[in-house]
Order: structure tokens, then sequence, then C-alpha cells
């Protein structure tokens, strides 16, 4: 019945419309996550662009045929003008996703994004206990303020879609947080491993959970999986695993350029939110128009393709089934972003990955010992 | 023939959205970060379910649009029974 909405550029031979379109609305947050994705020097970033230019992107970005959008961040209620821009996205027939920590978020304003045509909320949850959970968050309140909006976000009719990033000192909680989740009576529960760019890069050691570790989560989630289904329940759940403990690469962002675009706080147009950490210079909404920078700029164009592809991945029978892997996970691994993604055992780095994996079962760093994503931490990375 | 699969009466489940995309040239069904693009049939049948007609009801419409495609009944029922084991609808 139903047939591949999204041919990629590969597959046709030619550049196809960008489905997706995620407004980065903000850098601004009231948590202080030490995996967030953000960039390490977020608070070098100023000159949010404004509600009227935040509308001539989502009217460029739905004319050139996108579909899907994404308000994210930073945390994107800090925007006093979100309801607005829901609005117009809903106008301009988008399906809008708003992903939020929850913290700002009040019933009031809930149902204000549902008047104003708001189809879907994702909140994010750090642990399944307040202590751990504040404690990830940099946050003291944080836990019971997401469980009351997760409730009314529930209350107003929508899926309850819970995210809960998961890292070597949370996964020992799977139990809990599929319990948690169950008696949330949340739809979907997304647990996703880490994934380590930004703030989680640089707190990799910190963060990244031993094989061990994984194994076990892996088996409890699938027996509460068979708990859940035989009790009756409809609550699906998704757990994402850290590619570090693959042999192949993910196909990032299903080939650069070819299904994402996202829209930094200050404009900058991005092939994925971590893009922005390659010596790439990415244009912005500010200098040029959405279809023109979709098609036509260096950087969107930078990867596309595979005449880029040094070996192993030029000869590579599987190169057009993963696309060399993550552009940004091969320059923060090797210094060079053209190389193969080091989670492929062909590519020369894959030492790399391996030893993140022995480092991760000898790992003592507390949670104390991480860096924290907040503004003083971030001007470290941008003070000389 | 009015059975009881035909006196049910489909509608879209909370979080979808149907919709005509000009950039795909095709109805869709669009739900949280996905879409799946739907052949002419399945758009036409989706284009009727409004939470308020019944299968009997949606069939008879899609007949009168469509004299040519013959009688539906069997089709109608099939993609809903589809469309459900999917979780896009459900049938009150």
């Amino acid at each position: 019945m139903t047939d591949n909405p999204n041919p990629t550029a590969k597959a046709s031979g030619r550049i196809g419309p960008p489905f997706w379109l995620l407004a980065e609305l903000t850098y601004r947050c009231p948590l202080q996550c030490p995996y967030c994705s953000n960039p390490l020097d977020f608070d070098n970033t100023r000159q949010e662009l404004t509600t009227d230019e935040w509308v001539r992107v989502l009217r460029q970005g739905r004319e050139m045929g996108a579909a899907q959008l994404g308000f994210s961040g930073g945390e994107p209620l800090v925007r006093q003008d979100l309801a607005e821009l829901i609005a117009e996205a809903r106008h301009l027939g988008y399906y809008s996703n708003l992903i939020t920590s929850g913290l700002g978020l009040t019933e009031a304003k809930v149902q204000s994004f549902q008047n104003a045509g708001l189809d879907h909320i994702q909140v994010s949850f750090q642990a399944s206990d307040p202590e751990l959970n504040n404690a990830v968050a940099g946050s003291r309140k944080a836990f019971e303020q997401k469980l009351a909006m997760a409730r009314a976000v529930k209350d107003a009719g929508y899926p309850m879609v819970l995210n809960f990033v998961i890292h070597r000192h949370n996964i020992h909680q799977m139990n809990d947080i599929i319990e948690l989740c169950d008696r949330l009576d949340a739809d979907y529960v997304e647990l996703a491993t880490c994934q380590y760019y930004g703030w989680a890069f640089k707190n990799r050691e910190g963060l990244m959970p031993s094989r061990e570790q994984l194994v076990k989560a892996e088996a409890e989630v699938n027996a509460c999986r068979e708990r859940l289904a035989a009790a009756g329940s409809l609550m699906k759940l998704i757990f994402v695993t850290p590619d570090y403990y693959e042999e192949r690469p993910k196909a990032c962002m299903n080939g650069w350029g070819s299904l994402f675009l996202t829209v930094a706080p200050d404009g900058t147009a991005l092939p994925c939110h971590s893009a922005r950490l390659l010596p790439i210079d990415f244009p912005n909404v500010r200098e040029s128009g959405l279809s023109s920078i979709w098609y036509d700029s260096a950087g969107f164009n930078y990867y596309r393709g595979d005449s880029w592809m040094p070996e192993p991945c030029r000869s590579c029978d599987e190169k057009g089934k993963d696309f060399g892997g993550c552009r940004c996970q091969a320059y923060l691994l090797t210094g060079n972003a053209d190389n193969a993604d080091p989670v492929c055992s062909k590519s020369p780095h894959h030492d790399r990955i391996l030893a993140a994996r022995r480092a991760a079962d000898h790992a003592t760093t507390g949670l104390e010992d991480l860096t924290y994503r907040n503004p003083e931490n971030s001007r470290l990375f941008f003070r000389g | 023939m009015e059975t009881a699969e035909t006196k049910g009466i489909p509608r879209l489940r909370v979080g979808f959205r149907f919709q005509w995309e000009p950039a795909q040239n095709a109805y869709v069904l669009l739900y949280p970060e996905g879409m799946v693009r739907l052949n002419e049939s399945a758009g036409a049948v989706l284009s009727e379910v409004d939470g308020e007609r019944s299968v009997a009801d949606i069939v008879q419409n899609l007949e009168r649009r469509f004299p040519e495609a013959g009688p539906l009944t069997v089709d109608v029922l099939d993609f809903l029974r589809d469309a459900r084991q999917q979780s896009w609808i459900d049938i009150r």
C-alpha cells in the first residue's frame, strides 16, 4: 500500500528536497546535561533569529517540500514566540514536533500549543529517580516537573512520548525506567544511549557503558517487552544502542544533505545538528534562501554522492548502504572528516573505537567528574 | 449487505495526520517524526475516513467516485484491516 517516501539523492541520481527541518530555536537551557549535543562553545553564539526570520525559514522549507518540523534547542520553551511559530507551522502544513525537557512547560502552555496546532510533544528524562535525574540534569526540581508535564501532555490528548538518555550511570535502571513509563501510561519510550558528539564526546569516558552493562540492559529491556506484551500493554519500547559497539557504521542522517536540514539558533544551516564542529563553512539563512543553501551551497554539497570518499570506503561494496558512516565521528576520532567512520572494522582507525570500549570496561569517572553543559564551562572552549 | 465489519466507524489514531503533499504529488500520512506516502487507492480510502462515516458509507462513496472500479467492499476492508494492523486507525 505504501512506497518509500524518501528516495535519496544517491538512489535517484539527483538531490531530493529536505524532508525534515530541525529548528534549533535557542541554545539557552535551564538544564546542564553533560551529554548535550549542542556545540561546546554554544555560549559564543549570539543573535538568535527573530520571529520574522524563523517564519521566513519555515515558509521556504515548506515550499521546498519539508513535511516534518522539529522545534528543539537548547530548550525551545524559553522562546516567547513558540506558540506563534507553531501556529505558522500548522498553517503551512508541517507536522510539528516539540522536543523539550519539560522545564518551563505548564498545562496552560500545552493547551496554547495544542490550540496553535502542535502535533507531537516529546519529553526527555535523565533517569527514573529524582536524585539521579536531578544530578545529571544539574537542576533540583527537574524530575517532579517532568512527571507533571508528561501527564499534562497525555491529558491534553497527545500520545505520551518519553525519551531517556542512557549512559553508564543510569543503564542499570532499565527495569525502573520502564516501570515508571508504564505507571505514567506512556505510549512510546525511547531509551537512547548517548551519541558521542558535543558535550557527550567531551565526557565520553564518563558516559559510555561497558559491553557488559549493555548486554545486561538489552536483556532487561527484552524481558520487559515480553512482560508488557503479556499484560496487554501497547507501550512501544525503542532501545537505541551506541554505535561504538558496532562493526559497521550507521547510515548517518541517511546520507549528507539527503533528508535533514538543521537551522541553528543563529541561522547557520547544517546537514545535521552536530556538523557545526566540522571545519567547513556553512551558509546562514540570514544571507541566503533555504533553497540555494540546500541545492547549491558548498557546505551542503561537500559530502553528497561518493566521489569524496577515500579508501577503504571508495572500493567498498557497502558504501551505498552506510555512506561511509558519520562525518562528524570521523573528524572527532581521526582529525579528518573524509575518513571512514572508525566504527567500521575496515577503517584503519578502528583501534580508536576498540580503545574506547576498553576504557569503558575500566572507567571510574563519577557523575561529579563530568563537564556539565553550562555557559561558564562553555566559555572555556572559546576563550583562548 | 451490512455486516459487523461494514458497520464499524474507522478514524485516524491520535497523532496521525492525513493530507495532500504537493512535493510528493500524493496523499501522505504524517505521524511523530515520520511519514508514509500513500498510493492512489490508499489515499482515496483514507480521504473518506473522518471518524463519522461507517465502512459501508465509505464503500458507497468510493463506488460513486470510481464507478469504473466495480464493487469495492472487499478491497476497502482489506486496506482498513491493514491500516489498523499498522496502528494508523482504530475502528469503533
